[in-house]
Formats: C-alpha cells, structure tokens, sequence
C-alpha cells in the first residue's frame, strides 16, 4: 500500500470525512430504527389505559427517518462518488 | 367485471412483452450495443427489486393487517445493509469481481479452498430454504387468479369449482421454467450474467411498483378521502396502536438485513450481475427509496381493507380484491400484472441461482467423479453444464410445485417468507466470517453451517408445519426424545419467547459460536489459507495469489477443455488473447502458471471455483504449489545455498593454496638463482687458486734450470694455494653441513670467560699484526649451556675478522656482555671504519666480501649467521654504532638452563 500523507489539504480531508459519514450513516439509522423498542406495547402493560403511540405517530417517525436516511446517502453519495470507487479513500482496508 | 379469460390474455401479453423485451436485451448484449443500459445504475437497483416477491406485493397488507407496523422490518434491513454498502457489499461485490463467483455456494466454498463439500452443503440448505419461497410464489399467483375467477361470475355460476388450483400452478410453473430455460442458459456467459434476465427483471421491477402505488394512491385519495383522513382512520383501526414487540422488531430487522446478503437470487443480481462498483453506491439510496416507496402505502391498503372488505377476506390479497370490490378492473389488472411480476422475477432469478448452484456444485462433480478419464476425452462439456443447468431448472421449480401442492397452498404468507428467511440468514457467519476474518475454517464453516441449519430445521421448518405433520405433539411439548430442554419452541428450557425470535436468535447465535470456536481450534489448509488471505485483502492485491505447476500441462489438452467448456469460438479467443500477451504470435501459449490461472478464473464463471479447480488439476496433473511444495522448495534453496557456501570456502581454500604455491613457487626460483649465482661463485672460487696451482706446477715441471729458491717459492704458493683451497672446502663442507640441519648440536655447560679466552687466542694465533682486545672478566663470568665448540667458531670468526679487516692504526675490540630479559647479548665493536650503508644487508652472505682485501672465501659471517640460528639466537651487525659491530644473541634458555 503506497504511504499516504498524514495532513491533507481542505479538499482531501473534507472527502475523507464525507467517507467516514458513509460509514457512520448506517449505524445513525439502526440506532433510530431501534427507537421503537422503547415504544409502549399495549400487551405487556398492566394498565390498559396506559398511553400507546398511535399508528400515526409510528407511521409518520419510521416513514420519516427512512426518507431522511435516503436523503442522507444520496448527499454523500453527490459528495463522494469520484472518491469511494477510486483508491484515494481506502484507508480502512486491509485491516482484518 | 373481468372474466378470467381476460385476464390470462393480458397476463400472456403481458409475458409475451417480457420474453421480447428480454430478446431484444439478450441480442443487443450480443450485438455490443446498449450498455450504456445493460450496465445502468437504474437498471442494476431495479434489477435488486426482486427482494420484494409476491410476499411484500400482497403479503406486507395481509401482514400490516395482522401484526401492524411489524412488516416494516422487512424493509429496515435491507435499507440498512444497503445504505452501510461500504462495509459489507462493497467487499462482496470486489470479492465477486475478482473471483469471478458464480453464486454464494461458490463463494464459501472458494473462500474455504474451493472445498466442492462446503459447497454442496449451502447448495443443498439453499434449495432447502428456498423452495417453500418459491411454492410461495405459486401460491400467490393462484390465490390472485383465484380471486379473479371468483368475481368472474357467469363462469362461477356454471360450475363448482371455478379453478383447478393444480393445474393452474402447473401452468404457471411450465412458464416460468421455460423462461427460465431460455433466458438463463442461453450461454454458459462469462460471470453468469444474463442480460435479458436482468431487463426483464428490471421492467417487472416497474410494474409491481406502479401496481402498488397505484393502488395505494387510489385507496388514499379514492377510497380514504385524502391524507390526513387516511391517518384518522389508521389511528381508529385494530392496528391502531404500536404493538409490536421488541424483540421481533430487532431480531426481524436483524434477519430480514442477513437475507439481503444471503438469499441466492440476492446474491445472483447484488454480486454476480453488478458490473461497476458505481452501481452499487447508487443503488445504497436508490435501493432504500425503492423499498420505502414498496411498503409505504400497505398501511393504509390494509386499514382501508379491514374497513371495507366483508368479514373472513384474505387480507394477504387486499391488494387486489380491493379494487376489483370497488369495480375498479384496470387498476386491478394492473395490480394482478404487479403480483404476478413479483412472483415471476422471483422465481426466474432465484430459479436460475439454485440451478447454476446445484449444476456446478452437485451435478458437474458428480459427471466428472464418474468419468475419471477427464475432461479432455469425451463428449462436450459445454452441453452437459447447460444440460444440468435446464435439469436443475426443472428440479427447482418442480421442489416448489411439488412443496406447494404438499402444503395446499395454507398458511400466511409472511410466515413462509420469514422461514426461508431463517434458512439462508444461516449462510452469513460463514460468509461474512470468511470475507472478513483470516482465521475462519473451512471446518469452522462446515460445523456452523450444520449447527445452524439443524436448529433451524427443528425449531423453524418442522413446527411450521403445524402439530403432527413432521413433529408429533409430543414432540412439540415434551422435547425431543422426552427431553424438556430439546423443545422446539423452548430449547435449553427458556420458554415463553416469540417462536420465530427464539428460533433465529439460537441458530444465528449457536452457527456463529460454533463456526468460531472450531475455526479457532482448528488450522486450514494452505489452498483455504491463501484463498483467505485474498478474500479479506481483497482491496490490497485483487490479482491471484497461487499458481499452478503448470510445466506438465499441455496447452492443447486445455485447449481441448477450453473449447468443450467455454464454447470453441470464445475458447480460441481467449487462448489467442493469451498467446498474443505472451509475445507467442499465433501458436498455442505456453503453459505458464498465470496463464493457467486465468484459464481457471475463465472456466470459473462457467462451472465454478470448486469444478474448475478440479478440472485444470486433472489436466494439471496435481494441486496447484501447496505449502509443502513451497517448503521442499525452500529446503532445496537452503540445500544449494549450504553448497554454494561451501563452494565459496573451497575455492578461498584454494585461493589460500595458489597464494601459498606462488611463495614456494617464488621461493624455489629465488633458490634455483642462488643455488646458480652459488655455483658460479663458487667455480670462480675454485678456479683462482686451482689457476695458480696448476701454473706453478707446469713451471715447475717444464721450466729447466730452476734456482732451489724459485722451486721452494713456487712450491710454497702452490702449497699456500692448496691450504686454501682446502680451508675453503671445509668451510663449503660446514655451511652445507649447518645448512642442511644435519648438524648434531653437542649441548655442554661452560663459562662464557673460557669460550672468549679461548676465542682470542686462537684468533690472534700467528698474528702478524696484533689486535687489542678490551674484555670485561667480571661481566664475562656467565655459565652458558650451548654447543659450546660452535659459539667459540662464531667468536673466533668475529675476533679474526675484526683483526684481519680493522683498519684503524691501533685496531682494538671491545667485547661487552650483557644479560637480558631475552637472553645474552654479546657486542664486539672495533674501532675501524665500519661498513658502508646498504652494504650490512650482504655481509652475511655466502662469498660476499665488502672490499677485495683479506684471503677469504667470504663463508664467514654465513656459517656464522646459520649456527646462531641453530643455537636459536642470532647475530647481527649494529648500525649506530662508531667502527664495526656485531651483537650476538643467545636465548635466555642458554642461561637459565645453568641456572
């Protein structure tokens, strides 16, 4: 693997933590998606007028973060697609 | 109303377009023309879409009906495996490039050293899990003609039953196995791609998500009255409320993101068709739209149809019973045409990856397993892959017709999704494992497979299949065997979880612990080892890492197999590509082992890593390098190495000898001049005095009339000549003698003051011109042991010399002793004039006389110098000093011997 430099200019390093958003992107979305597992269940509370959340409501925030993951990638990927196919932003690899 | 007739003319027209449109790509393909389509990012998401089967385009509404928001899962996970592209997919999809990987059978298997067993092993838990999937699609098909035939009512008025479900099943079968056949092996295509599949596949994409959001669209804005009426009446629907539980929220997010990645027909258009990773990074937003806009509008269809349909509808078919209710035939034809495109898709595609496992995995080894003779004899291998490829077609879809008419077509759909699901989620730790750890095992691999599949088996397939079909109740609520901690639905005696969590969360977590644990304890072979390495290095060196000991393959004999394989034209351009890269012209290319290599990676897109491996080994004649062959190597390196080392010593050995020949060499020659210059010298010494001799002896004889005093002086010369003569032999006699070492040194003790006393007198015996000799007694007073008879020579000779050659008026000797820590020196040092510089460097040669004077023969100082050396001391003329001096040195074992 050729040396890479340590500091890039604003325009290399700006690329590199668009890629590190790639990464991260999919980690922010499982963590919203598993919002609902703090969600009141009807079914295992004693209390049957204890509050739920409407179908609405869940409707709205699953449908919502989906469209704003897809809006998410699609920037980065407007940001990113000379650099992730080509070999300048691999600096992960080749680590088992 | 639509009569049925209808609406199988649309569905055939429908087909019919679909077989033209995939033609039309098919020749285009072959034509080099409209790749900017064939390789579109748009083409290869839609292509993606067959994700979303008959089960998301009817069974999501009928899912949503039951369960609520639980469907979405479904969907979360795809849209997270593919929006984190970059750390799994792009790695298979390299992976897949560089490989040339037929289908995930070839990917396991080639990462665990093209093990064929690894291979047959997922081949066979694909077709296993994968079936009930495909009866599914059937049964979907039939369910939507079904409701269909039921509306058509002048032919339900005329008889029973409107439709025979079999025999429509089978139809629809036959079509699909026949589309199959005729766009999937076509050609045995490099990579396995299949054009007109993927066009076709992409414009059913289309449709099915037309039909949807038709349909919801319709239901929203026709049905509901608007948005937010369509909201209200969500929240004051059965599924009103959030209640789905937690862990089948996780664990069906978990599962549905491990299916993307491991269901064949995924694998076959993610990895096998993908073309550019470009595609893929477009497909990470593209994809996730796609899926949200799939299952955006089920809701809303499935509170609308709880509301509206009569009590006991199947809401798996809300979809399409829904308009067809509200008379609305055009969208619901065209929803029929989305449902049958989610099925048909489904399984052309999954159809033809199990066909391309089952045929390069099962039946080509089994076909060359019988015929040891080899590729290269008989028949044409070409026809026989295509061959069981169409044979395995048939048996794909004819497991899923079979397994549909064994069920009879019951159960939910979504349940039957979910179990296949489970079947091949069993495939990630091994593929996963094996694309990103170094240290997983083809054993690991094989014990976590096993493990996960016979959980799955148990705790997932059988009990599917309601009480008493494949598990008896007993079994089902006493354990196996009795056993309360074998449940199925309880294992290790942890009742109460959600059947379906419970199964994937112990056949995932056991299959990953055990696939581990055993790769852990166990250690691969070195073809697996180096696979390994390439899989999870993929992105440092793509090239191939192996070669193969290709010296005894001929080149025709894989030509031969090429051309069987491959097909002659594309075998004879790929071998002349070769020949070309090899600088061979338009001969054969040589049998190097790169060139083996891309053979292999060529045959690999045809039949697979594990059969195109074993094909070149039977032409190759043996593995490619091992370890082992590596270590022999290496020894023979060590072993040349070693003699090469020892070469080197030898020839500096005998560098060392020629160095030492050349000295004695060098040594001899000085000798053979002296011995010559000796001989000369000592002719020239004989030949004065025997002159003078046999001059005065011939005038002596011939001369008359001699005085008696010429006679008496002529007698004295030749009798002084003679004495010479003699004294110059004895001398001649004695070098040769000390010389030679044949000298028998008598060892006795003596006082250094008797051997001077004894020395001078002799020296100064006759005399004519006296020499004072200046002695020191007391010094003198040292007890030697030595050859004493020799030491007083050497002194006799100095004192003679300083006698007969100091030229001072008054000659005088100084003779000093001194004891040292060496030994005894002794200088005598006369007043003369001394020797000129560069001349004391000859004094003690053989004849050498510094001046013409005196009478001898010059052996002096030689004999001198050869008898200090065999006393081991020396003698030596001292430079710095005023008139001539000599030291003379006796080893300090001369002293101490007295002492």
């Amino acid at each position: 693997m050729p040396r890479r430099p340590i500091f890039l200019e604003k325009r290399g390093y700006r690329q590199r933590r668009m890629m590190d958003a790639v990464r991260l992107l999919p980690f922010l979305g499982l963590m919203l998606w598993m919002v609902p597992l703090l969600w009141p269940v009807p079914a295992g509370s004693p209390d049957p007028t204890a509050p739920t959340i409407p179908m609405s409501v869940a409707l709205r925030y699953l449908f919502g973060v989906w469209a704003l993951l897809i809006l998410a990638t699609w920037a980065l990927w407007r940001r990113t697609r000379d650099v992730a196919s080509g070999e300048g932003a691999d600096h992960t690899d080749g680590q088992p | 109303m639509v009569s049925l007739n209808q609406l199988v003319a649309v569905c055939l027209m429908y087909v019919a377009g679909l077989f033209i449109v995939a033609f039309a790509a098919e020749r285009a393909a072959l034509r080099g023309q409209g790749g900017w389509l064939l390789r579109s990012p748009l083409v290869y998401t839609l292509s993606l879409s067959i994700y979303c089967t008959a089960w998301t385009f009817y069974g999501a509404v009928g899912y949503a009906a039951r369960s609520g928001l639980e469907y979405v899962t479904i969907y979360l996970g795809p849209s997270l495996v593919m929006i984190g592209w970059w750390w799994g997919l792009r790695r298979l999809v390299r992976i897949g490039r560089s490989h040339r990987v037929t289908s995930i059978a070839d990917l396991i298997s080639s990462r665990y050293g093209k093990s064929n067993t690894l291979a047959i092993v997922v081949t066979v838990m694909a077709v296993i899990g994968v079936t009930p999937y495909i009866a599914l699609q059937l049964q979907s098909v039939i369910l939507s003609l079904s409701i269909f035939a039921a509306a058509d009512v002048p032919l339900a008025e005329a008889g029973g039953d409107v439709i025979n479900r079999g025999q429509a099943a089978l139809w629809v079968a036959a079509g699909l196995t026949l589309f199959t056949v005729l766009f999937g092996t076509r050609n045995l295509n490099v990579n396995e791609r299949h054009h007109g599949v993927v066009i076709a596949i992409a414009v059913e994409a289309v449709v099915k998500l037309l039909a949807l959001v038709a349909v919801g669209v319709y239901v929203i804005w026709g049905l509901a009255g608007g948005l937010g009426e369509t909201l209200a009446r969500i929240d004051a629907s059965d599924i009103g409320q959030w209640e789905v539980q937690g862990s089948r929220w996780a664990a069906l997010t978990v599962l549905s993101g491990a299916a993307l990645l491991c269901l064949p027909r995924m694998f076959q258009v993610m990895v096998v068709e993908n073309d550019d990773e470009r595609q893929l990074q477009i497909a990470s937003w593209a994809f996730p739209l796609y899926l949200m806009l799939m299952s955006l509008f089920v809701v809303p269809i499935a509170v609308v149809g709880l509301d509206l349909m009569p009590e006991g509808a199947n809401p798996d078919l809300f979809v399409l019973s829904l308009p067809l209710s509200q008379g609305q035939n055009g969208l619901a034809m065209l929803s029929f045409l989305g449902g049958f495109s989610s099925a048909t898709s489904m399984v052309i595609v999954a159809t033809l990856a199990l066909s391309t496992m089952v045929s390069n995995h099962i039946v080509m080894p089994i076909w060359l397993a019988l015929r040891r003779d080899g590729a290269t004899q008989s028949g044409d291998v070409r026809n026989i892959v295509i061959l069981a490829r169409r044979l395995s077609i048939f048996c794909v879809v004819g497991l899923g017709y079979l397994y549909y008419r064994a069920s009879g077509g019951s159960g939910a759909l979504a349940a039957i999704g979910t179990i296949s699901f489970g079947g091949v989620a069993q495939f990630l730790p091994a593929m996963l494992g094996g694309v990103l750890w170094r240290g997983a095992t083809r054993t690991g691999a094989l014990c976590g497979l096993g493990t996960g599949f016979v959980l799955w088996v148990f705790t997932m397939l059988l009990p599917s299949f309601g009480a008493d079909v494949a598990l008896s109740t007993e079994t089902l609520e006493q354990g196996l065997w009795g056993l309360a901690w074998l449940r199925p639905e309880a294992l290790f005696g942890i009742a109460g979880i959600d059947p379906t969590v419970h199964a994937v969360v112990w056949s995932l977590a056991l299959n990953t612990l055990v696939f581990v644990i055993v790769s852990l304890f166990s250690f691969p072979t070195p073809l697996e080892r180096l696979q390994g390495a390439q899989f999870v290095n993929v992105f440092d060196h793509s090239g191939p890492a192996r070669g193969w000991t290709a010296s005894v393959a001929g080149s025709e004999d894989l030509m031969i197999m090429a051309q069987r394989i491959l097909g002659a034209r594309e075998a004879q351009a790929f071998f002349t590509r070769e020949a070309e890269r090899q600088g061979q012209g338009r001969r054969l290319p040589e049998p190097t082992p790169r060139f083996v290599q891309a053979l292999e990676r060529e045959l690999a897109a045809s039949v697979g890593a594990a059969t195109a491996h074993a094909m070149v080994a039977q032409i190759v004649g043996g593995a490619s390098v091992s370890v082992q062959d590596l270590l022999a190597v290496a020894d023979e390196s060590a072993q040349m190495l070693e003699y090469s080392s020892q070469l080197e010593a030898k020839s500096r050995e005998l560098t060392e000898t020629a160095a030492q020949l050349r000295a004695a060499n060098e040594k001899l020659t000085q000798l053979s001049l002296q011995k010559d210059s000796f001989l000369s010298q000592i002719s020239h010494e004989l030949r004065t005095p025997m002159t003078s001799i046999r001059s005065f002896s011939e005038i002596l004889r011939d001369a008359p009339g001699l005085t008696d005093a010429d006679k008496n002086r002529y007698a004295t010369i030749i009798h002084s000549e003679t004495i010479r003569l003699t004294r110059l032999l004895d001398d001649l006699l004695d070098l040769s003698v000390l010389e030679n070492g044949q000298v028998t040194l008598n060892q006795r003790e003596g006082n250094l003051r008797d051997l001077l006393d004894l020395a001078v007198t002799t020296a100064q015996a006759g005399a004519t011109r006296p020499l004072k000799v200046l002695r020191d007694p007391q010094a003198e007073d040292i007890v030697l042991t030595s050859d004493l008879d020799r030491l007083v020579q050497v002194f006799i000779n100095l004192v003679t010399n300083a006698r007969k050659y100091c030229a001072a008026d008054d000659p005088r000797l100084v003779i000093t002793p001194r004891v040292t820590a060496q030994g005894l020196v002794i200088d005598f040092v006369d007043n003369g004039h001394g020797i000129d510089a560069g001349s004391e460097a000859l004094i003690f040669e053989k004849f050498s006389r510094i001046t013409g004077e005196g009478d001898g023969a010059g052996l002096g100082l030689a004999i001198c110098r050869e008898i200090m050396c065999r006393l081991g001391g020396e003698i030596s003329f001292l430079l710095d000093v005023p008139g001539t001096a000599f030291r003379v040195q006796l080893p300090a074992r001369a002293l101490t011997a007295a002492a």
